[in-house]
């Protein structure tokens, strides 16, 4: 019986074909959306309007750019993001890793405990309202520190990193350096952390990226709009530019259609562009972030 | 016997560094300490806030200080249509999105798993990593401009075809297929790294064996592959499931179009609009805690039937 099913797939050269074939497709359908934006970014309007599947740019373009680099929102969305995302990650590692670390610890007392709050906030949780009132009550509300600390800790991230702590710093270690005299605090900072890089590194990725990407924490929790991020800049600029050429008159309004147009492919690159280039640096370390944190699975 | 050595050694290990740890333990906490007092403010403390649901919260008046209003939210939301559409549409969206999007990242991985290792598979791995580093916004606003009618290129190949130009953002028919299409182009590769890392660990003696009785290499998917990374697909199933109500609002928020509401309206975007929008604060709390009991409870019992039928649960 099996001999007849193994001939009706007619060889393995096939079946490895197949595989090969749709991943390249797969490939295609992921990639082609944002090569798509790179290429119409700098591409006559009056072409990528016509809707041609572009290759390469065909009438190269550069208006489009010149006005973005002259539009000043998008600086200071891009200064805001930045800033926001430094900070918010030295917060989320001051948080996160120490804490993390203390939890791995079989002989902290109270560590079930403990974890059991962390955990219970994953499956429940107050929700907007109440997480508003909490940033009003802090008198946080419009500033930095609005969209920093709520996301300093991700409840995921700590688990994540407490099982690494867990996994791979031996007792032994631990137990060798309490016998040369170090206390708690210098085996963390002198033994833990210099062997700990890689968790570190991907806890900067992940909550970098969190942060770098972040739009509805900035449009609930900040007011002011020239402390808005990129996010929320590049969606005004998208989502509702249609409407401001629409209210425009007719002459005007085609050149400054065409103008817009070209902009908004060109701030949906500046904006992605910075964590694409980066990423796959950055793979190896992800890739371990995400199976470390399936070992407790 | 080896191994039994060297536990012993490790349990003696283990008991001498609870006797040393006590002098310094103290220093642990406070390494603990940003991370709970985290915790404590900004877990913690909105879930206090969630009395607000059975209250006339007056901002002026505080969380302890306004007068209780027992259940009057709750019969006011259910008393509305709106209730029955927003929850109607949460659930079949979630649904959806777990009927579609869950399986496609492990078929994924068991087609990566046929690579051998080299370049070709690390090429297909990065390039399927990327849309998981672009933001909603970025992807609400690539399907702004490829599916425009008229000027993006997807409705420019429509049209060619002969039909007429289909307006997909303002529809509210296209708003589920889009929202799990773009959900599954984002996330296809960065959830297949953890059924990549299980095929990964599979003993190739399983294989070496199956090889000699001829079975081919459909079948070693079938037969050695998804039955040994099972559990994993369990796990992160009951996870999924947990996941149904807090399907993320800010995508749907974002491809929110006036038209498009009779199916873009879930819970989430409902109580973001109610409640700092219109400053309902009180209702829109009470909506959002009705949605988080709902899938706690969906949760436990997915835990529990998963207990039950195979012996996997996450607590």
């Amino acid at each position: 019986m099996n001999r007849e099913k193994k001939s009706f797939f007619s060889g393995e050269w096939g079946f490895d074909l197949a595989v090969m074939a749709v991943l390249i497709a797969l490939c295609v359908v992921i990639l082609y959306p944002l090569y798509y934006v790179l290429v119409a970014s700098f591409t006559d309007p009056n072409i990528v309007n016509t809707g041609q599947l572009l290759l390469y740019p065909k009438q190269l373009y550069l208006d489009g750019y010149k006005k973005i680099f002259e539009y000043r929102d998008l600086w200071s969305g891009y200064w805001n993001t930045i800033k926001y995302t430094v900070i918010g990650t030295a917060l989320s590692i001051i948080c996160t890793i120490p804490g993390a670390y203390a939890l791995s610890r079989r002989d902290l007392m109270g560590r079930r405990k403990i974890m059991f709050l962390f955990t219970f906030t994953m499956f429940f949780q107050g929700g907007i309202i109440p997480l508003f009132l909490v940033i009003n009550n802090l008198r946080i509300y419009d500033s930095i520190w609005a969209v920093t600390m709520p996301t300093a800790v991700s409840v995921w991230n700590f688990i994540v990193c407490r099982t690494f702590f867990e996994s791979s710093i031996p007792t032994e270690i631990l137990e060798a350096a309490r016998i040369d005299g170090c206390n708690e605090f210098q085996i963390f900072f002198r033994v833990v952390m210099p062997i700990s890089a890689t968790i570190v590194a991907v806890m900067i990725l992940f909550y970098a990226t969190a942060q770098w990407n972040s739009f509805m924490n900035p449009l609930m929790f900040l007011r002011s709009g020239n402390k808005m991020p990129l996010q929320v800049v590049l969606r005004n600029l998208v989502l509702s530019n249609q409407a401001a050429s629409m209210s425009a008159d007719a002459l005007d309004a085609a050149m400054r259609q065409k103008m817009a147009e070209q902009m908004k492919y060109g701030i949906i690159v500046v904006s992605a562009v910075p964590l694409l280039c980066v990423y796959p640096f950055l793979q190896k370390y992800f890739v371990k972030g995400v199976t470390v944190g399936a070992v407790k699975g | 016997m080896k191994g039994e050595g060297v536990a012993k050694q490790k349990q003696k290990a283990g008991v001498v560094s609870i006797k040393r740890g006590w002098r310094h333990s103290w220093q642990l906490y406070v390494l603990l300490l940003p991370a709970l007092v985290w915790l404590a403010v900004f877990m913690y403390g909105p879930m206090y806030g969630l009395l607000i649901a059975f209250k006339d919260y007056k901002a002026a008046e505080g969380i302890m200080g306004s007068r209780w209003a027992g259940m009057k939210y709750f019969k006011q939301f259910f008393s509305t249509n709106i209730a029955k559409q927003v929850i109607t549409n949460t659930l079949v969206l979630s649904l959806q999105q777990l009927v579609f999007s869950f399986p496609i990242p492990i078929i994924f991985a068991l087609m990566i798993n046929q690579l051998k290792q080299g370049k070709f598979r690390k090429i297909v791995q990065t390039i399927s990593y990327a849309p998981y580093f672009v933001s909603a916004v970025v992807i609400v606003s690539i399907m702004q401009v490829i599916l425009a009618p008229g000027t993006g290129f997807v409705n420019i190949l429509i049209q060619n075809m002969g039909s007429r130009p289909v307006m997909f953002m303002s529809r509210p028919e296209y708003f589920r297929p889009l929202y799990i299409v773009s959900g599954i182009w984002q996330t296809m590769g960065f959830n297949a790294i953890i059924y990549i890392a299980a095929l990964a660990g599979i003993s190739p003696d399983y294989y070496e064996a199956a090889i000699m009785d001829g079975a081919s290499k459909l079948k070693r998917i079938l037969y050695i592959d998804i039955p040994l990374i099972l559990p994993t697909i369990i796990i992160m199933l009951i996870l999924a499931v947990g996941q149904l109500m807090t399907i993320g609002y800010e995508k749907a928020y974002l491809m929110q179009a006036g038209s498009n509401l009779a199916t873009s309206e879930i819970i989430s975007t409902y109580v973001y609009k109610s409640g700092l929008l219109k400053a309902q604060y009180s209702f829109a709390t009470a909506v959002g805690l009705f949605n988080s009991v709902v899938n706690f409870i969906l949760l436990a019992v997915t835990n529990f039937v998963a207990k039950k039928s195979t012996d996997i649960s996450l607590f």
